[in-house]
């Protein structure tokens, strides 16, 4: 199991929750994020990401980096799809563990959070009638 | 100097393709490099940000590019 993981395969989130299970771990937090049916009212047909993979996962491995020293973290892993992303399926997990509940809560909404500032990879919706490039334009 | 511009997410659309060449001077720094593809593609200023990267690092407007660095537009992400 890759601690990061950018990968156009589906995303196993019983795989990513072992993955951080220790014995002097008692707080796992599994984030997943999940593709919607629907966007601000509109229907979603799928999503398309595109990843600059490399630097992808130098920032992704920051992201671990600054989490793991900050909330002192047995482990965190993160893994995101690429390509066609289906209704329902999972876009990104992350996995975190740390001695106990409340720092693996703060590091895994931290780091979801900064993903998505930081992480270059891009999601196109398509519609019925067209697609986009979400948050392209402000 | 040559250099190669790659690009991602709606700059390829903008750019109407995956990458493209620049004829610039040498020691160009990012900034400059950021106002000829402004003006060469005037669609990029819609966007609600454009960074730069270079050799997979963000980079300010002062740094300078030498000759195969791997120059990337960042357009807003959106991962997640």
């Amino acid at each position: 199991m890759k601690n990061i993981y950018i990968t156009s395969d589906r995303l196993d989130s019983d795989a990513c929750t072992k993955a951080v299970t220790f014995p002097d771990a008692g707080g796992l937090v599994v984030f997943v994020g999940n593709v919607r049916n629907v966007t601000k009212g509109k229907s979603v047909k799928h999503l398309v990401f595109e990843a600059y993979e490399k630097m992808a996962a130098k920032e992704m491995a920051k992201i671990i980096d600054e989490a793991t020293i900050k909330w002192d973290l047995k482990k965190m892993i993160i893994h995101h799809r690429t390509g066609l992303v289906q209704v329902g399926e999972s876009a990104v997990i992350i996995a975190c563990a740390a001695a106990h509940r409340k720092a693996a809560f703060e590091a895994c909404e931290y780091a979801i959070d900064r993903l998505k500032e930081t992480v270059p990879i891009w999601k196109k919706e398509f519609f019925e009638d067209g697609e986009v490039w979400v948050s392209a334009h402000p | 100097m040559k250099i190669e511009i790659i690009a991602y997410g709606i700059a390829k659309d903008i750019i109407d393709g995956p990458s493209l060449s620049m004829d610039v001077v040498e020691a160009v720094d990012v900034g400059t490099v950021r106002k000829i593809l402004l003006s060469a593609y005037p669609a990029l200023k819609g966007l609600a940000s454009l960074q730069l990267a270079v050799n997979a690092e963000y980079v300010k407007d002062d740094f300078v590019l030498k000759e195969n660095d791997e120059v990337v537009i960042i357009p807003p992400v959106s991962g997640g």
